[in-house]
């Protein structure tokens, strides 16, 4: 009971955090609600027993790529019309076009067009997963690690230039 | 209503915000975050999908994704950076003659 209580506490600030990315004017601010989005469903995870996936979201997610996107934020204080007018001349056409979008995908959801495999719906930890990343996926977990290198190499190339630009 | 249902529902509402996010705002730091947003939208259905058929596949699926995203912006923020360095503004209708 106070789990479905939970779940429902997390989901809906998910979507609020969702909804004030929308809104709300500034860059940090937004930044903000995506952390607190991001916690939310860190949260679920951890309600639903994929502990091991809760980790890495507030880990990777909160801890790296959002803590890089505020450094950004502070870096780029730039005032321009992005700041006074939130919203880009397509405002109506991308509403209407993610209003139908939603609406198609919630009601296949509805209906039951996507198929939702049937399971105990049980928990599993760290143990199952590590076995089948580095038994069956192994490969793949070297790709990231290639993946991580080329980015690396990617943006430090990016730097490169910005300097042989300016010298 | 099915939790598993329920939260698919709440991974749409959170891909499409993403998406109407990434369409609507003018600023390009905001447009990188609301594609982080659809990135999660999409990791919650994976997880929901994984937990429900009780498979690792989705878990390790969604850790990829997680390296994919870390890439993604440890690429996208620099050239942002050049970008602004260049123009003084995070205006992304500033940067329309960047289209092909």
């Amino acid at each position: 009971m106070i789990e479905n209580l939970l779940l429902i506490a997390f989901a809906t600030a998910a979507v609020t955090g969702g909804v004030l990315m929308i809104v709300l004017r500034q860059p940090m601010r937004v930044a903000l609600a995506l952390i607190a989005t991001m916690i939310s469903l860190g949260g679920i995870y951890g309600l639903l027993g994929v502990h091991v996936i809760a980790v890495f979201q507030i880990m990777i997610y909160v801890g790296a790529v959002m803590v890089f996107m505020v450094y950004a934020i502070m870096l780029l204080d730039v005032r321009d019309p992005s700041f006074t007018e939130r919203y880009s001349r397509l405002l109506w056409p991308g509403v209407a076009a993610c209003t139908v979008l939603a609406g198609v995908l919630m009601g296949a959801v509805w209906q039951g067009g996507i198929a939702l495999p049937n399971g105990l719906g049980e928990s599993f930890g760290v143990q199952p997963f590590s076995a089948a990343f580095l038994n069956d996926y192994w490969l793949y977990f070297e790709l990231t690690s290639v993946l991580l290198v080329v980015a690396v190499l990617a943006a430090v190339a990016v730097v490169q230039l910005r300097s042989v630009r300016r010298g | 209503m099915d939790r598993s249902q329920f939260l698919l529902w709440v991974s749409l509402a959170l891909f499409s915000i993403g998406l109407l996010g990434l369409i609507v705002r003018r600023n390009l730091l905001v447009m990188l975050m609301c594609m982080e947003l659809m990135l999660n939208g999409v990791n919650l259905s994976l997880v929901t999908f994984a937990q429900r058929g009780g498979s690792v596949e989705g878990a390790v699926l969604v850790f990829l994704i997680f390296i994919v995203a870390a890439s993604e912006i440890a690429i996208a923020i620099p050239i942002v950076l050049l970008l602004v360095r260049d123009r003084l503004t995070l205006d992304a209708g500033a940067y329309t003659d960047l289209k092909g």
